[in-house]
């Protein structure tokens, strides 16, 4: 039988039951590959429970750095009998399957295109620990020491995490030690190690660290001076919040004192998260919610009242497939369009579109600078693929002379000296006014916030013309918006090329791989990563320059596509929908696939054929 | 209609307050609402009880959801900044703008349809909070801009305009503020000046949520034979359980009422309540017995109004939450941004 042979590139999926307690471990497997130098990026693919429904924890392992999920499995570790079937089933021919012996598993049961390696980790576990607990949660660490023997593995850097997650509990590190021992001496002694996929040492990962992106958009929000926190829990946002709240216990509780820099409420539902954000803006303070498509949904009418009445208010979407009762574990980038359009009247919001933890950090802390400047609503559009799993990425950076920019507010001074103030007034022809925060002069700069209905001395009227009037200038900020978003990241094939591809967020890894994938079928491609709407000039002319431009997405309707074609007038015809939307992150072989064929049905020869 | 300034030209004895300020000066522009409506009334003694308590009107936010009685904002306090939110949604507007910064003086007016109705739920979960505001529900029973359907807090068995009936058990405001945990609740009649503008005199300073239920009729669609929200109606079955004064110095209080007629609270600001007793059991300091006397006299279809209930030592949701003493919106960027060295030492934990 053939055995797959690999170094430092292959998948090994984990198959768990939900609640086992088996995620620390698998997470301490994925860590100890990154101790090695070598780039591993897990995706925890897991239920809407909390215990007993199967859980699965994939870990891609690649030298050359890809991160996007791949697709098969070479090594599954098969802890779940609820999933046996089609965790078999997931593996490639020639790949390996570890799994509990203790109970014997009819023939029937397995592959014989597979290697099986049965390790009775039950039995060892009863003879070892009495309680049951204990019985359970070694049982993740002796199949990781195992893991650890069979895929020829440094120990050493495991037991480095253990010591660095247990620190100063000396006797939990010993258990662990003892535990990951166990298992590591039972396989060397009883298993076939090492297997034909190996992991080697490596120096691929550099100073990167190993983040979530949720985390890092509430670390970002620190750093981007938000003080009040508005949310209601839902999945898959809520570690967003909570890191915000573990971040400001960190940094923003006074020593001395114990004052907070902050203010975090849990509110009764997304209306009022996103109202008291809208209360907190509009007097202030730098604010933002949480939450994922249902809250935004819930959202729409205060949303299209932050538009009318210029509120700067920061929402985090992390992204998850629809609808409210529908897989709130699963990830989709399928709020665009509810987002982009929220509310209603002519609305138009701006959005940013994070790829990676470090870049859910930078825009978590721009978002509230663009709020001010352009006192609108800003999305901070992630998903559960980058929002809810550990991804390398770049170190975070902070550069101490930044200030924070509370954009165009009028001050007591300001008004004292005669400055005329007008909260609509359009004064630099940018079309973004002055405000006064509330409470700033007793006699001068006071207004009164309504939706529209007013005049640029916000007084009130229902004239067409006033009205017209606002309407007209917000469409004027909505431009300046584009000029001062992160602009898109392009990225030119070695070759000249005729075909392009557009893509944004959590796409970006399966993207980068892709676009290898298909140079080596000789198919060239000019990349474009978006990171925010309104588009800049850029966009437009990218499409401009290539005959066919591919617009990568991961939900069912093309909604970036769609926004291309209404905001830039582009012709349809030319951008080539390629959608993935079935919970699952999207791969770079779905991509490269999906683009190839599309690309010879268009009679696309590629240029290197063309040529001979 | 348009924006209307009102003449700035006052008399010139007209009497101003320790801050210089005449009462003029706490005014807002015209009342667009119909002649002689209960909430210009109520809008009449805001003013009154601002100017009186000698509070600077910038330092006032007054905010409101939808509805006649969310639009009087702007007929009081011009001088300061006022949010018009959305329908049933100022109580979570105003949570945040209190967030934001606690040195402001926060005033939620609201109405019936905006707080029973459609927003009952940021009504409740306001007062649970905390929130140091206050909160008046201008009650007609009725909406009136869209002219005339019963409101929640409309009685059942109550008639509209057109002789129909209301079917529904009505949402006693000033029972759920109790329930919730409101450290201050109030009661009044918009045709009582007397009895509200103490009231909100005392809610203004009041640390804590601080509730006023006011009935306010609706002369345009709530004021004929058959309405429980009728002018008529309320006079005849208002049942005042006190009468209230504020004090900022316990040295006003004149010792000339019979021994137990008189209560006095300590406010955490140092203002004093008077509480001239009407009804001899009632105990203003006592939650419990609040709720069951107004549940009694209820069911007799008496209104019971005054000061119903009040916590002096209420603490609010920034002592709860161990907020800042300074305010949120005006700290700097050294107090907010932990800076680089700090991200540094973060990098470092996450390899």
């Amino acid at each position: 039988m053939s055995q797959l042979q690999a170094v430092n590139d292959f998948v090994v999926k984990f198959a768990n039951v939900n609640g086992s307690g088996s995620a620390s471990a698998n997470k301490l497997f994925a860590q100890s590959v990154l101790r090695m130098g070598v780039p591993a990026t897990p995706r925890n693919i897991f239920p809407s429970n909390i215990q007993g429904l199967p859980t699965w924890y994939e870990v891609r392992i690649s030298d050359k750095g890809y991160m996007g999920a791949r697709g098969g499995t070479d090594l599954m570790v098969a802890m779940n009998p609820q999933t046996w079937d089609a965790d078999i089933k997931s593996i490639v021919p020639g790949g390996y399957l570890f799994y509990d012996s203790t109970r014997s598993i009819p023939a029937s049961k397995f592959r014989s295109d597979i290697n099986v390696i049965g390790m009775p980790l039950t039995q060892i576990c009863n003879a070892e620990y009495t309680l049951s607990r204990e019985r359970q949660l070694f049982k993740n660490i002796i199949y990781v020491g195992a893991l650890a023997a069979l895929l020829d593995m440094d120990t050493d850097a495991i037991k480095g995490l253990l010591a660095d997650q247990f620190k100063g509990r000396d006797k939990l590190i010993q258990a662990n030690y003892h535990a990951l021992e166990l298992g590591h001496s039972y396989a060397l002694k009883n298993l076939p190690c090492p297997i034909g996929l190996r992991l080697e040492k490596s120096d691929k990962v550099g100073d990167r660290i190993f983040f979530e992106g949720n985390a890092a958009a509430g670390l970002g929000a620190v750093y981007g001076g938000a003080t009040v926190c508005a949310w209601y829990p839902i999945t898959p946002s809520t570690s967003l919040a909570e890191g915000f709240t573990k971040y400001c216990a960190r940094f923003r509780v006074d020593k001395e004192t114990g004052e907070k820099r902050f203010a975090i409420v849990q509110a009764e539902d997304e209306l009022a998260s996103i109202g008291m954000v809208i209360g907190a803006a509009w007097n202030g303070a730098r604010a933002f919610t949480a939450t994922s498509g249902p809250g935004i949904s819930l959202m729409q009418e205060f949303l299209g009242l932050a538009y009318f009445a210029e509120i700067p208010a920061v929402l985090f979407d992390v992204q998850r497939a629809g609808p409210s009762t529908g897989m709130p574990t699963r990830t989709q980038q399928c709020d665009l369009l509810s987002a982009a359009y929220a509310s209603h009247g002519d609305t138009k919001h701006v959005l940013l579109f994070p790829e990676d933890p470090n870049e859910c950090f930078t825009m978590g802390a721009e978002a509230f600078d663009l709020a001010d400047r352009l006192q609108t609503p800003i999305f901070v559009m992630l998903d559960l693929d980058i929002g809810m799993n550990d991804r390398l990425c770049a170190p975070l950076q902070w550069d101490d002379s930044r200030k924070l920019d509370r954009g165009k507010v009028m001050t007591a001074e300001d008004l004292e000296s005669g400055r005329v103030f007008g909260r609509y007034l359009d004064v630099d022809g940018d079309g973004i006014p002055y405000r006064t925060y509330p409470g700033t002069h007793p006699t001068k700069g006071s207004y009164f916030t309504r939706g529209t209905s007013r005049d640029r001395f916000a007084r009130y009227t229902e004239e067409g013309a006033a009205y017209q009037d606002n309407m007209e200038r917000l469409l004027h900020k909505f431009a300046t918006a584009a000029k001062i978003v992160p602009g898109p990241i392009r990225r030119d094939a070695s070759e000249p090329t005729k075909l392009g591809a557009i893509y944004y967020g959590s796409t970006a890894p399966a993207m980068d791989e892709a676009v290898d994938l298909l140079a080596e079928q000789g198919i060239a491609l000019d990349i474009l990563r978006i990171r925010a709407f309104p588009f800049s000039e850029e966009v437009e002319r990218f499409i401009e320059e290539h005959d066919q431009v591919f617009v990568v997405e991961q939900n069912r309707d093309a909604q970036m596509r769609t926004m291309i074609i209404n905001e830039l007038e582009i012709n349809p015809k030319k951008l080539q929908r390629v959608l993935h939307y079935d919970g699952s992150p999207i791969t770079a072989r779905f991509i490269s696939g999906s683009i190839a064929e599309t690309a010879a049905s268009l009679k696309i020869v590629p240029l290197r054929k063309a040529v001979s | 209609m348009t924006f209307l300034p009102k003449p700035k030209l006052h008399h010139p004895k007209l009497a101003s307050n320790a801050l210089g300020f005449t009462r003029r000066d706490y005014e807002g522009s015209i009342s667009t609402l119909c002649a002689g409506c209960g909430h210009d009334s109520i809008s009449a003694a805001i003013i009154h009880a601002c100017f009186e308590l000698d509070l600077p009107p910038h330092r006032i936010a007054k905010l409101s959801g939808i509805g006649c009685s969310s639009k009087t904002p702007t007929y009081f306090l011009g001088n300061s900044h006022g949010f018009n939110s959305v329908h049933g949604r100022m109580p979570s507007v105003l949570t945040g703008a209190n967030l934001a910064n606690r040195e402001l003086i926060y005033l939620g007016v609201s109405g019936d349809g905006d707080s029973a109705s459609i927003g009952f739920g940021q009504f409740a979960h306001s007062i649970r909070r905390g929130v140091n505001m206050t909160y008046i529900v201008e009650n007609n029973g009725v909406y009136g801009l869209t002219k005339g359907q019963f409101s929640a807090t409309a009685d059942k068995g109550a008639k509209n305009k057109r002789g129909v009936p209301n079917n529904d058990e009505p949402i006693d405001m000033v029972s759920m503020a109790l329930q919730l945990g409101a450290t201050y609740v109030g009661r009044s009649f918009s045709g009582d000046k007397t009895q509200l503008v103490p009231l909100i005199k005392g809610a203004l300073t009041h640390k804590g949520a601080a509730f006023i239920d006011c009935i306010s009729p609706c002369v345009a669609f709530n004021n004929h034979e058959g309405s429980t929200k009728s002018f008529d109606y309320v006079r005849e079955h208002n049942a005042a359980v006190n009468f209230l004064d504020v004090f900022e110095g316990r040295d006003e209080i004149t010792a000339d009422y019979a021994p137990g007629t008189v209560e006095l609270v300590r406010q955490h600001d140092g203002t004093y309540l008077k509480l001239r007793k009407i009804a001899n059991d009632y105990d203003a300091t006592d939650r419990i017995s609040a709720m069951n006397f107004l549940q009694t006299h209820h069911a007799r279809g008496e209104i019971v109004t005054g000061l119903l209930y009040v916590d002096p030592d209420a603490e609010d949701m920034h002592a709860a939450l161990g907020t800042a003493t300074a305010p949120l919106n005006g700290m700097s960027d050294e107090a907010l941004v932990p800076g680089n060295a700090a991200l540094a030492k973060l990098n470092a934990s996450l390899r």
